[in-house]
């Protein structure tokens, strides 16, 4: 019992980050329909900047994840300007590849400029801990700090979405781009801040990544940006709560098999679940099932 | 009709084909193709069945695949564990690595290809990754140490004739009824289905004839460079054969041979700057996308050769863009 709840607290910074990772994917591909490869290494990047900022600047954990966001967010509208407006009428699949060129891209480039080699992120949150239950149960002071940070977060990006004008401009490029444009939104603008607003989520992870983990390297994107992409799949992609709900509940999944004796294959869970969810419930577990017309 | 032209054109090809190979095998043999550019030739030989074979499942029958790298993994291991393991010859290697690839395709055919454009991708990626996750967690094939000592079968008339026989093999699947039905799939599945075609049997059939030849590429590649570990085959592996398929043009085998040809030399120059290898990389193909989204050749291809035709007249109709 006390291990499975230390287990629940593990899965739930875990999930943590994950769902800040997914809700970038999802809002991308509600808006425009691509699977963006690239937020995984933008979360990267901010792990990076959280890095700098934190070891030859000597700022705390608060100012370095505001510029590791703010620096993510400016990459992701260059990105977004650069790279994925001149494809923007193009196929599906030259839009995929061209995602997967500009993750190359930042992966290997940050390795031509930091070196391959593992960092140590420096522990900027101290090391207290609370005890539960005659400290049998250890909840670190950075669980806390991650699932507070992760739900703060929420908290603005819903109010961005559902009460500011440039998130009702949101909703309406991605429920129908062509009618959005016709009522008077600028869809180029919109787009532009729905990468600010992903890529900014995606440092805020990549920083508490590095404050969880203590390590970085410049290939730690690709993996939970897959992972992250799984989230949003499982939750529905496109669907800002599902983001959220597929997060938490991978990173619960992905917790417990390694706990109870599965650690190699948490990784290949990851993935069956995912191919389950696609084959049961395609539009995701939160996802609404829209019937093809001819 | 033109039964004259064609017979023509078959003993020309024909005549071309066993030029090329003896032409290869004799400058290798005088020494003038040295070991490295043999075994460019090798990867560029592999690179064009991977590609071509992938271009049947995405080109042609239009279903997005992001997994064919596990079918090369499956048919290498395959071939690895009958030619080192039961001490088996090659034939028969690359006979159960076509055989075993095929099932995996079957089986995986069968669930996924319900799925549509992305949600297909995302499902073949998971398949893939899971594929290389078993094979780093069983100890029969090395686990993530890989499979050492195995012979090295793999020639240039290996190389050359199973690259002929991929070509010719799905060239004629792309042009018989089967293959009409498959780019039926692509242009408009629901048009197809409405029309008589059995879109799921033949979705299955591309994607299992597909995986015969990834495995099959995969038996060449396991024999030729002695050593495999299931991190060569990963998601990397799938995104670098869907490039060349793209790259050279969809539903184009002509332009999945140039593909695989420019971009195989295209990686080799690039092993002389190592660390800005995979920028460089990256860039290129970023341009490409940008500049030529439809790929090299796009819709052009081996019967828009008009080298065999009298007159050259290109048939007007198949190709209705």
């Amino acid at each position: 019992m006390k291990e499975l709840l230390q287990q629940v607290i593990n899965g739930l910074s875990l999930g943590s980050i994950y769902a800040l990772i997914a809700l970038g994917y999802t809002m991308v591909y509600g808006i425009i329909n691509l699977i963006n490869f690239a937020h995984g290494d933008i979360y990267m990047v901010g792990a990076y900047v959280g890095f700098a900022v934190t070891t030859s600047l000597h700022l705390g954990f608060f100012p370095s994840l505001v510029i590791s966001m703010v620096v993510c967010s400016i990459l992701g509208v260059i990105i977004e300007k650069v790279a994925y407006k001149p494809i923007r009428g193009s196929s599906r699949i030259a839009a995929l590849i061209t995602a997967i060129s500009v993750s190359l891209f930042l992966e290997y480039g940050m390795m031509y400029f930091v070196k391959a080699e593992t960092r140590t992120f420096p522990n900027v949150l101290g090391k207290n801990s609370l005890k539960l239950l005659d400290g049998s149960v250890v909840i670190d002071y950075k669980n806390i700090y991650i699932v507070a940070i992760t739900i703060i977060l929420m908290v603005a990006l819903q109010y961005i979405i559902r009460r500011t004008k440039a998130g009702k401009a949101m909703r309406a490029v991605s429920l129908d781009r062509e009618a959005a444009q016709l009522m008077g939104v600028n869809v180029d603008r919109t787009i532009s801040y729905t990468f600010a607003i992903g890529s900014a989520l995606a440092g805020a992870a990549g920083v508490l990544v590095g404050v969880y983990y203590t390590t970085i390297n410049p290939l730690m994107g690709i993996v939970p940006g897959l992972k992250a992409f799984i989230a949003a799949v499982i939750g529905g992609i496109g669907v800002i709560p599902g983001a959220v709900f597929g997060g938490l509940f991978l990173g619960m999944i992905e917790t417990m098999v390694s706990a109870y004796g599965g650690s190699l294959y948490k990784d290949a869970v990851a993935f069956a679940i995912l191919i389950l969810v696609l084959l049961l419930r395609p539009s995701g577990l939160l996802g609404r099932n829209i019937k093809e017309k001819v | 009709m033109n039964t004259n032209l064609f017979r023509r054109r078959n003993i020309l090809s024909l005549f071309i084909i066993v030029f090329l190979y003896i032409a290869v095998q004799l400058m290798s043999n005088l020494g003038i193709i040295d070991s490295y550019i043999m075994l460019n030739l090798i990867i560029i030989g592999i690179n064009i069945i991977l590609a071509v074979s992938l271009n049947l499942i995405t080109g042609f029958t239009g279903q997005f695949s992001l997994g064919h790298a596990a079918f090369m993994s499956i048919g290498a291991y395959a071939s690895a564990i009958a030619t080192t393991k039961l001490e088996q010859p090659f034939i028969v290697g690359i006979l159960m690595a076509a055989v075993s690839a095929a099932v995996a395709g079957v089986i995986i055919g069968i669930p996924t290809l319900r799925l549509k454009g992305d949600y297909l991708a995302i499902a073949t990626l998971g398949f893939g990754e899971i594929v290389r996750i078993i094979g780093l967690n069983v100890d029969y094939v090395g686990g993530a140490t890989g499979l050492n000592d195995i012979p090295q079968y793999t020639n240039w008339t290996w190389i050359y004739f199973m690259v002929i026989a991929t070509v010719l093999i799905i060239k004629n699947f792309i042009n018989s009824y089967h293959g009409r039905a498959c780019i039926a799939i692509k242009e408009d599945e629901i048009a197809a289905e409405a029309m008589g075609v059995n879109t799921t049997y033949y979705k299955v059939l591309a994607f299992t004839i597909g995986a015969l030849f990834a495995g099959i590429a995969g038996a060449l590649y396991a024999n030729y460079f002695y050593f495999i570990k299931p991190d060569s085959f990963g998601f990397m592996k799938s995104i670098d054969i869907l490039v060349i398929v793209v790259f050279g043009g969809m539903g184009s085998i002509l332009g999945s041979i140039a593909g695989a040809v420019v971009l195989s030399i295209i990686s080799a120059f690039l092993q002389s700057i190592p660390e800005l290898r995979m920028v460089v990389y990256a860039v290129i193909l970023f341009l490409i996308m940008v500049y030529r989204p439809n790929g090299l050749l796009g819709k052009f291809d081996l019967k828009d050769l008009k080298l065999f035709r009298k007159g050259g007249k290109v048939n007007a109709g198949i190709k209705g863009e």
